[in-house]
Parts: structure tokens; C-alpha cells; sequence
């Protein structure tokens, strides 16, 4: 294969994805007045960013004045059981607000309070009406917003191009190698920067909210680079995805539906969620279904109802709920939002505004009217915390040059995000990746990465076709018996003896990857993209498991049968995933920095 | 479980034809599912766009049965499956193979229209205030999920081919979510009387019943805009003044 193969570019600073978080980067960055490129798996506006539901996590206290950023991050704090980066934290519940207010002086249309203002809604965990929204398609909003300024920055958009590896020189990064999905032509990309914004790892589950896309990309190939992964093991199941019918396993249902008043019931038609509130929450939960309702409507002297506690502990009541036996008809348990009409005259009609992609999603798909039938719900894999262990203020990884953002970088969420402080994540990290990706890009030379490496990288993405035929295996049979295993044995509830078998079959599923076959030519192969995604997932897939194994307690979404208790000294320690000399995969636990004495004051203060 | 037979589109730009696979069939199940069956049993490399499976995204638009139609919210009981169930790709736009159509026409159109400008901010915190009431036209413009298959079935766009002179009904959905956006300052209707060509609508109102998002393109957005064109351009003091000028 010689030069004339391939098709090279060259940047200040290349973006890889273009969710919230890569869009965000991009445009701080070509403001900052560098050569910006941004490439996704997709088309641009299709990333997972444009699925989110419920809203964005923002102190702008329009709703209620009694919030502002000290209570932001007291809240994300707590969700995250304090393994959280505080500093990430602060900077997330400090400058949320701005990025929000942006949004709109960009274009966005945010739903309106009565007197003209960003309306706020609840959600759980968060101590305030805190989510700014658009109905329950706030991340469409997001993302069209974001897409339809940053189109006219000057950045240069590639899209349904993937990147399968970062080229290095010495220990910085110096570029990107891929295929563009259309021709499976390859492409070298130069840059001075790299900002990994590829999102989560949702594919490794069988139970998913998540699209073909996430399959732990940027964190495969930011640990190939020699980077720190960090806690992996914390990977949120969202508590209500849809479970009936099959094909629509996993989809999610917004916590929109709960923040609006709906109410989870098991097949006894008792809430069994006020059965079970955790010591940290007990003094901020509602003590009956009454209170639980008026907080629901805004009364401010109310407290939340047991249905909007942390995903994590909800995930698990469904969980036991359905074990023992008072399920529903499908395996989930009930939603009810359309209790409400009881209580709200215009209830169906309310229902409708306020909730019309859920309304839209459950008539089509599933032949159910909300407002007149409960839906049925179960925990759906959902959002991955661990990821690219990054410098709080700058994003920059371990490796020099490399950034990570959004749902690809560790540290503000710790052992469990709260709904709707993702998308304020993108906004306020991925602003501040493309920022310092620039100024870094700015002191660097370019550097023209090795030909022999880009050589070597092309043959063996081509391996695949050259196995075809005979008796090779096709990518996808791999890929379920991975998420099956997944599922099963590093799922909701795990133990120490079926993640210890997880880990045993690694190896034979890396032997399968390595010798699957694929069939046709390089346009638009869906069967050869999974196949070279499937390593990526493997990878991502191994570092949960063994960071899984090496937590021995319960804590936030990691939750063992055989540790039921949280360990007050695990509770100071991150889990550590790198790749060893040896090529093999290393986990280590590292102290988490000790937090500064005025943050850990609002702490105190909001307890 | 029961079976039905799919006849799916199967080529490139160079041409192909149609192929039936006979797939198993369960309870629930859209197109897309059937589509992903196949590819995972019978045909690996079979090209396909598809995200969130939940018609939010708008990737996996194709032609089932002849209708425009998102694959992920086309249920297998609202078909008739003692037939085969035809699928194949957009006709407006060029194919790149099987399913997947080449629809970067559509973001360089995008790129062509004048951008959101808003007013200084005039509330006392550096912000704006707007009324729900005031914002509800623009967001169900707003709703609009890019699937393109409002395009797909203009025939301004499908049948007459003016791709260069027509920006076509989801691109006047953001014309006019940016004109009736209450902060907005531009002024785009010279450019969508003379480069954009809301002119070659005739109203057939073909677009609004394809529209998965449910949004009234005709009614509540190229009437209106129309109608602005028409206020601008043509009023007769306009005219006059403009007589005078050349
Ligand atoms: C159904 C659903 C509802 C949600 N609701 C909410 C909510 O209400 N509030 C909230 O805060 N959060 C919500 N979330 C979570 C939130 O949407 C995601 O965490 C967030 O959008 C991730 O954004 P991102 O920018 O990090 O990545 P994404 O938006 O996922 O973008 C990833 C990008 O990387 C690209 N990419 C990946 N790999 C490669 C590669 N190898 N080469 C090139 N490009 C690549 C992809 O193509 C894509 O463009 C929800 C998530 C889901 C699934
Ligand atoms: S109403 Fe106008 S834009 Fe819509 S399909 Fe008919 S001609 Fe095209
Ligand atoms: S206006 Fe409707 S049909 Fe057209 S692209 Fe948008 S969502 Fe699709
Ligand atoms: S897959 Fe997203 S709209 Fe069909």
C-alpha cells in the first residue's frame, strides 16, 4: 500500500466526536482562533447527545432562588458518594449556569417560567428544580443548537468517518488513524491536539439505552495511548428503559415522567419505593404520597418523593421488586403518570405537553396510551462514569496532548451521575477542553506521524476481509455473547465469583475477535465496522470487570451481593485502569486528593 | 413466531437490484429490527443508518412499501406481511449502497442560510425574557429531527431534481423557526424568494403527511414565509420605490 492510499489533513486541534461535549470543544476552540477538525461515526447531529430526554443540571435558581452552585455541587457530590473529582465538581456547579445562558444566545428555545425565564424541573437527586428543558427532548435541543452555530465557525467537519487509533510520537499524541465509512477509505489525521469526546460504552450490556456507537471507543484508544482510565467499575443503569416488546428492550423513559408526578407501583399496586429510603436521603425524602405530590407541583415546602431518589438505589428496588415476585406481566414494574388526571383537570392534555416524546414513543412502539395506562419499566443500561482520568481544569489526560470530555472522561459524576448533569458536563468541560487543546496546540511543533505505523495499522484493519469465507465467524455473534456475559456477570448485581468468570472468558472472546471474517467489500460494511469496534468494546468490557473485582463494597452503582456495605476506606480511593509493559491490563487503587477545606464546608452546610 | 420475507434494496451507485430474505417475526417488531436481523444472520454487510431506535435522531429514514418512513417507528403489524415488505433507500438523494443515501446536499444547504442573530440582551441580568406562549411556534419547528424525508418526497426535489434552485420543506422549517424566533434580528426573505426558492412549493402538503415529528411544514411554516415574501417584495409601495431606484 503506498502514500497515494490514504487521504491526510492536517489541524491545530482534532476533535473526535461530535456530541455535546466535541461540539462544545470544537467551537471554543476555532474561537480560540486555531485550525479545528471534528470527525463522528455519524452524521453530524446523530450523536447520543440528541436522545437525552429530561433536561440540563444548571444553578440558575429560576424557579427556586433558594439554589445557586454551592448546593449544585453539595448535590453532585452526594450522588457521586464522594468519590467525585471535587474540583471538577465545583468548576461543573460553577460554571453550568454561563453555558446554559449561552445556549440560548445561541439560538436555543428553552421551555419559559411565567415570568419570561429558563423554566427549571426536578430531578432526582437534585436538591432544587434545577434542569433547564425543552419539553422531554432537551438533548435535540442541545445538540441542533450547538451543531447549527458551530457550523459556521470555520471547523471542518468529517462525518461517518471512525477513528480505530491514535498515532503518537514518543509520548505525545500526534494525530489519528481511520476509515471514512462511506468509500472505507483511510485517512491520517495531523494534529497538535487530540480531544476525545467519543461518549460511553453502553454497547458492552445487552440491555441498553445506547446506540451501535458507543463501544468504549475513545476509551480504548486513549488506553492503547498509554493513558489512565479511571473508575470503570461505575456504570449507571438507568431504572426505567422500556421492557415490552422485545424489540424495544431498553429504550429509555425519561425521568421527566417522575419529575412530573408519576409513580412507580409493583403488581400489588403499592408504591414500593417509600419501603426503602437510604439513611443519606431520608431527611429530604417526602414522608407520604401527599407530600411526595405537592413537591412534584412545586411546593416548596415539600420534599421529593421517594420515585426521584439517586438511579442507582431505584434500579435496585425494581430489581428486588421483580425477584420477588411482584413484577410485572413483562418483567418491569409500573409507571403511572396517568394517575394525574385525578388530580389536575386538564391531566391528559398536561401529560402530552409536557411529556410528547413519551407519549409519541409508547403509543408507536408500544400500542400504549400514558395517559390512560401505566407504562411497564425496568433498569436499561445507561451512562458509564469511569472513563479518560483527566486534569480537572484542563481535560488534558496523562498523555501529553491528549483531552478527553463529556461521557469519555472520568471524575465529576463518582460513583453515580445525577440525571441532567451530563449535558451540563458536556457544555462546561468540553468548553474547557477546546479551550486548553488550543493553547497547548499553540506551543507544539507538528509532527508528521511514522509512515511504518500508519502501514502497519491499515493492514491490520484489513485482516478481517481476508479471513472470509470458510469457516470464519462473523463479528456479530461475537458481540452478543459479549453482552450476554456482560449482562449476566458484571450487570446490576454482581459477585466476586461470576465477575471472576467474566474474566476467564476474556481471553477466549479475544481469540474469536482476532479471527472473525467479513464478507463484501469496504463501502459502507456495517459488518466490518463492528467487527474492528469489537476490540474497543473488549477492552472497555475486561477494565469494568476487573476494576468491578478489586471494589469490594456497595457503593452508588456498584453493587456487590457479597459486600453489601460501603467501605469507608475504599470510599477515599479511585479505581486505576492502564496497560501494563507487559500489554496486559493493570488495576490499581489511588487516593483521591484530599478535598479543599471551603468545599468540604458546603458539604457539611448541605447535609 | 412466524415469518414474513423483506425485499431490500441491495447495491450501489452502479446499480443493483432487489433481494428477498426471510426472516423470523416476533411481537413488536419495527422494520428496523427486521433489517438488523438480517444483517446479523444472513447478509453482515448489508448498509444501514440507524442510532437511537426510538425516532429521535431521524437516521434510519428509507422508503417501506413505497412510503417514506422512519424504520425504528415502523411496527410489523401495521404492514401487510403475507406480501414481501419492500424496503429501500431515499429516491431524492444519491445512493451510496443498500439503504444509506448520500445527504450532505442537505447540510450544505444549511450552511447557505443566513445564521440566528440575536438582539442585545434587554433584561437587567444580561439575559433575555421570553413568554411560553411566544416560544411554542418556534419550538415545534424545533422538533425537527433532520430525517430528511420531507425532502425525500417533494417532488420539487424528488421528481423535478432542483436541488440547486429549491432548498426544500425541512430547510423552510428552519428558515422559518429562525425568522419566527422572538430574539432574531436577520432578515432572510430576499434570499428565500430569490436563492432559496420557496416560490416552487405548490403546496401539495406532501411533506407535512411524511413528517414524523408531526410538524405543520406547509401550513405553519412555508405559508407564512410565503406570505412574508410576498408582504416584502411585492407590496406595491416596495415596487414603486424600487422602480425609482433602477
Ligand atoms: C436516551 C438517553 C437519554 C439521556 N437523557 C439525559 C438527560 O436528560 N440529561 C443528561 O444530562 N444526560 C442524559 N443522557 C446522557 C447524555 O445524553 C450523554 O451522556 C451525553 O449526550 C454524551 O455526550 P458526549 O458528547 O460525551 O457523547 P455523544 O453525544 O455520545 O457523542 C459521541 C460522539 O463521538 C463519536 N465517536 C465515537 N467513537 C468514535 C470514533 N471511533 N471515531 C470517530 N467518532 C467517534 C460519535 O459518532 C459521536 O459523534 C441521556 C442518554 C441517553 C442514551
Ligand atoms: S408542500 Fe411544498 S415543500 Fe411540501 S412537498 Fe409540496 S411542494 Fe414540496
Ligand atoms: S421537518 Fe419533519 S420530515 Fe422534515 S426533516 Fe424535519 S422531522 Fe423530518
Ligand atoms: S434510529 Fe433514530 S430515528 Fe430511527
Amino acid at each position: 500500500m503506498d502514500n497515494e492510499s490514504y487521504q491526510s489533513s492536517e489541524y491545530d486541534v482534532l476533535v473526535i466526536g461530535a456530541g455535546g461535549a466535541g461540539l462544545r470543544a470544537a467551537i471554543e476552540a476555532s474561537a480560540a482562533g486555531v485550525s479545528v477538525g471534528l470527525i463522528c461515526k455519524s452524521l453530524l447531529g446523530k450523536a447520543h447527545t440528541v436522545m437525552a430526554e429530561g433536561g440540563m443540571a444548571a444553578s440558575l435558581a429560576n424557579v427556586d432562588d433558594r439554589d445557586d452552585w454551592t448546593v449544585h455541587f453539595a448535590d453532585t457530590m452526594r450522588g457521586g458518594q464522594y468519590l467525585n473529582s471535587w474540583r471538577m465538581a465545583e468548576l461543573h456547579a460553577r460554571e453550568a449556569p454561563a453555558r446554559a445562558r449561552e445556549l440560548e444566545a445561541w439560538g436555543a428555545v428553552f421551555d419559559r417560567t411565567k415570568d419570561g425565564r429558563i423554566l427549571q424541573r426536578n430531578f432526582g437527586g437534585h436538591k432544587y428544580p434545577r434542569l433547564a428543558h425543552v419539553g422531554d427532548r432537551t438533548g435535540l435541543e442541545m445538540i441542533r443548537t450547538l451543531q447549527d452555530h458551530g457550523i459556521h465557525q470555520g471547523i471542518d467537519v468529517r462525518m461517518e468517518c471512525t477513528i480505530v487509533e491514535l498515532l503518537k510520537d514518543g509520548d505525545r499524541v500526534v494525530g489519528a488513524f481511520g476509515y471514512d465509512r462511506e468509500r472505507g477509505r483511510f485517512r491520517v489525521f495531523r494534529a497538535r491536539a487530540v480531544v476525545l469526546a467519543t461518549g460511553g460504552i453502553g454497547r458492552a450490556f445487552k440491555v441498553t439505552s445506547n446506540s451501535w456507537e458507543y463501544t468504549g471507543d475513545g476509551h480504548a484508544l486513549a488506553y492503547r495511548a498509554g493513558a489512565d482510565l479511571m473508575d470503570m467499575e461505575f456504570v449507571q443503569f438507568h431504572p426505567t428503559g422500556m421492557v415490552w416488546p422485545p424489540s424495544v428492550r431498553g429504550i429509555l423513559v425519561t425521568e421527566g415522567v417522575r419529575g412530573e408526578g408519576g409513580v412507580l407501583r409493583n403488581s400489588d399496586g403499592k408504591r414500593f419505593m417509600f419501603e426503602d429510603i437510604p439513611e443519606l436521603y431520608r431527611s429530604s425524602t417526602a414522608t407520604d404520597e401527599e407530600e411526595g405530590w405537592r413537591y412534584t407541583q412545586g411546593d416548596k415546602q415539600s420534599r421529593r418523593p421517594p420515585e426521584l431518589l439517586t438511579r442507582d438505589h431505584v434500579a435496585r428496588c425494581i430489581v428486588r421488586e421483580v425477584k420477588e415476585g411482584r413484577g410485572s406481566p413483562h418483567g418491569g414494574v409500573f409507571l403511572d403518570i396517568a394517575w394525574i388526571r385525578k388530580r389536575l383537570p386538564n391531566g391528559a392534555e398536561h401529560i402530552r405537553k409536557k411529556l410528547p416524546s413519551m407519549y409519541h414513543q409508547f403509543k408507536q412502539l408500544a400500542g400504549i396510551d400514558i395517559t390512560e395506562e401505566p407504562m411497564e419499566v425496568g433498569p436499561t443500561t445507561h451512562y458509564v462514569m469511569g472513563g479518560v482520568r483527566v486534569d480537572p481544569d484542563s481535560q488534558m489526560s496523562t498523555v501529553p496532548g491528549l483531552f478527553a470530555a463529556g461521557e469519555c472522561a472520568a471524575g465529576l459524576h463518582g460513583a453515580n451521575r445525577l440525571g441532567g448533569n451530563s449535558l451540563s458536563d458536556l457544555l462546561v468541560f468540553g468548553q474547557r477542553a477546546g479551550r486548553y487543546a488550543a493553547e497547548y496546540a499553540r506551543a507544539q511543533t507538528p509532527v508528521e506521524p511514522a509512515q511504518d505505523q500508519v502501514e502497519a495499522l491499515a493492514r491490520e484493519a484489513l485482516a478481517p476481509f481476508e479471513r472470509a469465507g470458510g469457516d470464519a465467524e462473523g463479528p456479530y455473534q461475537v458481540q452478543f455473547d459479549l453482552q450476554d456475559m456482560m449482562q449476566s456477570q458484571v450487570g446490576i448485581v454482581r459477585t466476586q465469583e461470576e465477575m471472576r468468570k467474566a474474566v476467564d472468558s476474556f481471553e477466549g472472546l479475544h481469540a474469536r475477535a482476532g479471527r472473525v471474517g467479513v464478507q463484501g467489500n469496504r463501502e459502507y460494511n456495517a459488518g466490518w465496522h463492528t467487527a474492528l469496534d469489537l476490540r474497543n468494546l473488549l477492552m472497555v468490557s475486561e477494565a469494568v470487570a476487573r476494576s468491578a473485582i478489586l471494589r469490594k463494597e456497595s457503593r452508588g452503582a456498584h453493587f456487590r451481593e457479597d459486600h453489601l456495605e460501603k467501605d469507608p476506606e475504599l470510599g477515599r480511593l479511585n479505581t486505576v485502569v492502564r496497560c501494563g509493559e507487559d500489554g496486559r491490563m493493570q488495576v490499581a487503587q489511588e487516593p483521591i486528593p484530599e478535598i479543599r477545606s471551603d468545599l468540604q464546608q458546603i458539604i457539611e452546610d448541605n447535609k | 413466531m412466524s415469518s414474513a420475507t423483506f425485499r431490500i434494496w441491495r447495491g450501489s451507485s452502479e446499480g443493483g437490484e432487489f433481494q428477498d430474505y426471510t426472516t423470523e417475526v416476533s411481537e413488536g417488531m419495527v422494520v428496523l429490527d427486521a433489517v438488523h436481523q438480517i444483517q446479523a444472520e444472513q447478509a453482515n454487510d448489508l448498509a444501514v443508518r440507524w442510532n437511537c431506535k426510538a425516532g429521535k435522531c431521524g437516521s434510519c429514514s428509507a422508503e417501506v412499501n413505497g412510503s417514506p418512513k422512519l424504520m425504528c417507528m415502523t411496527r410489523l403489524n401495521a404492514l401487510p406481511l403475507e406480501r414481501p415488505v419492500t424496503v429501500e433507500p431515499m429516491q431524492a438523494f444519491p445512493l451510496i449502497r443498500d439503504l444509506v443515501t448520500d445527504v450532505s446536499w442537505n447540510y450544505k444547504v444549511k450552511e447557505a442560510i443566513e445564521p440566528f442573530a440575536p438582539r442585545e440582551p434587554d433584561a437587567p441580568d444580561g439575559t433575555w425574557r421570553m413568554e411560553q406562549y411566544d416560544v411554542e411556534r418556534v419550538q415545534e419547528f424545533r422538533k425537527c429531527i433532520e430525517c430528511f424525508l420531507c425532502q425525500d418526497v417533494c417532488h420539487v426535489l424528488r421528481d423535478h431534481r432542483l436541488h440547486g434552485e429549491f432548498i426544500g420543506p425541512r430547510f423552510f422549517v428552519h428558515a422559518a423557526a429562525l425568522e419566527m424566533h422572538p430574539l432574531d434580528t436577520a432578515d432572510r426573505t430576499t434570499e428565500l424568494a430569490n436563492d432559496h426558492g420557496v416560490g416552487y412549493c405548490n403546496i401539495t402538503k406532501c411533506c407535512t403527511k411524511v413528517c414524523p415529528e408531526e410538524i405543520t411544514i406547509t401550513d405553519n411554516a412555508i405559508i407564512p414565509l410565503k406570505e412574508r415574501v410576498v408582504d416584502k417584495m411585492y407590496d406595491p409601495v416596495t415596487k414603486l420605490f424600487r422602480m425609482f431606484r433602477s
